[in-house]
């Protein structure tokens, strides 16, 4: 079942179509990765599953309820969100971020510590982090923590709002690893919204392009994609015609090694 | 023989009069503030009236105030409700455009993300906007805690109780120790209160103290 967008739109009063006629649907257990530039509709998209934004026209589904049959926050309680960088609570200790929405929904306190401190473990966090507050970790320490939060209540559900767009690429790679290791464990259905197309294309079951607008660019999974862009605009965002995208082999020592269009080595086929 | 021997149950009768008019004065200037603030933050034209008018009442003198309250509320003129309205009324004015400004010094990404997690409207105003707007607000708090404490004096002056009654007393009789005292005793007070402040302060926003000593990677 998962999620179903079905015809939505989004105009703005003063007339910006941020999202026009979007359809797609995710299902359970999978990862759909909303990526375009700045413009493109991607959050606006993904806000309408929690009713943080509603569709001017069309439905969101959720396992086939229209969301907006659905009280707001109720909703939002039951599905997890993970915010960009500073998006936890400044004046809450790390414990007290993780165990927000148990605590909101009534899960006796000790009770929700205890699933926090594992859940930190789970993250990769040392639960000695637990009684600082967010200023005193590092972004990508924060953004584990935002990550241990959204699966507190256990939600189906994750929305995803360029969660490790502001730390450095090394972090990135890390925290994007904890992210599969976990998906592979805990099976999410999960709505991620990136700029970043390696981003997309690494955590993504299912990729969609968006244009300006919320128009689809195209939308498959990483390997279609790849495979055949659909237009000069897909081939331009995912970058197909750099070096890096056009690898080949070459034969050394009689084994196969993968260079891209400069030349360079990425790697040996197994 | 000095003035302060002969008198110092007077004097200590007079500061506890003084801080029992000033502290319900700020703390009923606090809420109103709030509110207000509140208001303006949320709706902002409505606000830009609501802050203008309250400006404009800061701007009326003190004395016609104190006899304006008693005539529209009819409580007595000699009453210490009658200041403690009219030093609310001072206080508010004060405070009210700060706690506006408290409240949008909070960052949008914090109370978005708390709205996302599911935090009900009200909610978001106790575990969110209120703790996190404390730092701005409270540097307001200070403000008018030492405006109020001495704008208190000028109840003397139609003969409500305070240290403010050591300064007209002082003047009237020509004693220049206790209009010294009626001084000192006055800024000590406002200074105590301005400190009792930062100390709750400290104690209300631990995550601030905590943030600037721990290191940050």
């Amino acid at each position: 079942m998962g999620i179903e967008f079905s015809g939505v739109s989004k105009t703005y009063p003063d007339g910006t179509e941020a999202v026009a006629e979007f359809s797609c649907s995710v299902p359970s257990h999978r990862t759909l990765a909303l990526v375009g530039t700045s413009g493109s509709g991607k959050t606006t998209l993904m806000r309408m599953v929690n009713r943080m934004i509603d569709p001017t026209t069309g439905t969101v589904l959720i396992d086939g309820s229209d969301v907006r049959d659905l009280d707001k926050v109720a909703l939002r309680r039951s599905i997890g969100y993970v915010p960009q960088a500073g998006g936890l609570l400044p004046h809450r200790k790390v414990i007290d971020n993780v165990t927000t929405v148990p605590v909101l929904c009534g899960t006796p306190k000790a009770q929700a510590r205890a699933d926090a401190l594992e859940l930190l473990a789970k993250v990769g966090l040392d639960p000695s982090l637990a009684k600082r507050y967010p200023g005193q970790l590092s972004g990508g320490q924060q953004q584990r923590v935002a990550v241990a939060r959204a699966l507190a209540a256990d939600p189906n559900i994750l929305l995803m709002d360029e969660p490790f767009g502001a730390v450095d690429p090394i972090v990135r790679r890390d925290l994007q690893d904890q992210l599969l290791a976990l998906q592979s464990e805990l099976g999410k259905t999960i709505v991620l919204v990136t700029h970043d197309i390696d981003e997309a294309f690494r955590l993504g079951d299912q990729v969609i392009i968006l244009r300006t607008g919320g128009i689809i660019a195209q939308s498959g999974s990483p390997q279609e994609i790849v495979a055949a862009p659909a237009n000069d605009f897909v081939r331009d965002f995912i970058g197909a015609d750099r070096a890096e995208r056009t690898l080949r082999t070459v034969d050394l020592d009689g084994r196969q090694v993968v260079v891209d269009g400069d030349d360079r080595p990425v790697g040996v086929l197994s | 023989m000095t003035w302060f021997e002969l008198n110092q149950d007077l004097v200590w009768d007079l500061l506890g009069r003084h801080a029992r008019l000033a502290i319900p004065a700020v703390l009923i200037s606090v809420v109103i503030a709030i509110v207000l603030g509140r208001i303006a933050w949320r709706w902002p034209r409505v606000g830009s009236v609501v802050l203008g008018i309250s400006s404009l009442l800061y701007s009326v003198p003190a004395l016609p105030l104190l006899i304006v309250i008693p005539v529209i509320l009819s409580v007595p003129l000699r009453s210490e409700t009658n200041l403690v309205i009219a030093l609310s009324v001072y206080g508010t004015a004060l405070l009210a455009g700060t706690a506006a400004d408290a409240f949008r010094s909070v960052d949008i990404r914090v109370r978005e993300a708390a709205e996302a997690m599911g935090h009900s409207p009200t909610g978001i105003f106790w575990r969110v906007d209120l703790p996190l707007s404390l730092p701005v607000l409270l540097s307001g708090i200070r403000v008018v805690a030492v405006s109020t404490v001495s704008l208190v004096t000028i109840g003397a002056l139609v003969g409500i109780s305070s240290l403010g009654s050591l300064l007209t007393d002082g003047f009237q009789r020509n004693i220049r120790e206790e209009v010294a005292i009626g001084v000192v005793g006055t800024m000590l007070l406002a200074m105590a209160l301005d400190l009792l402040i930062v100390a709750l302060g400290a104690v209300l926003t631990p995550w601030q103290q905590r943030t600037k000593a721990g290191a940050t990677t």
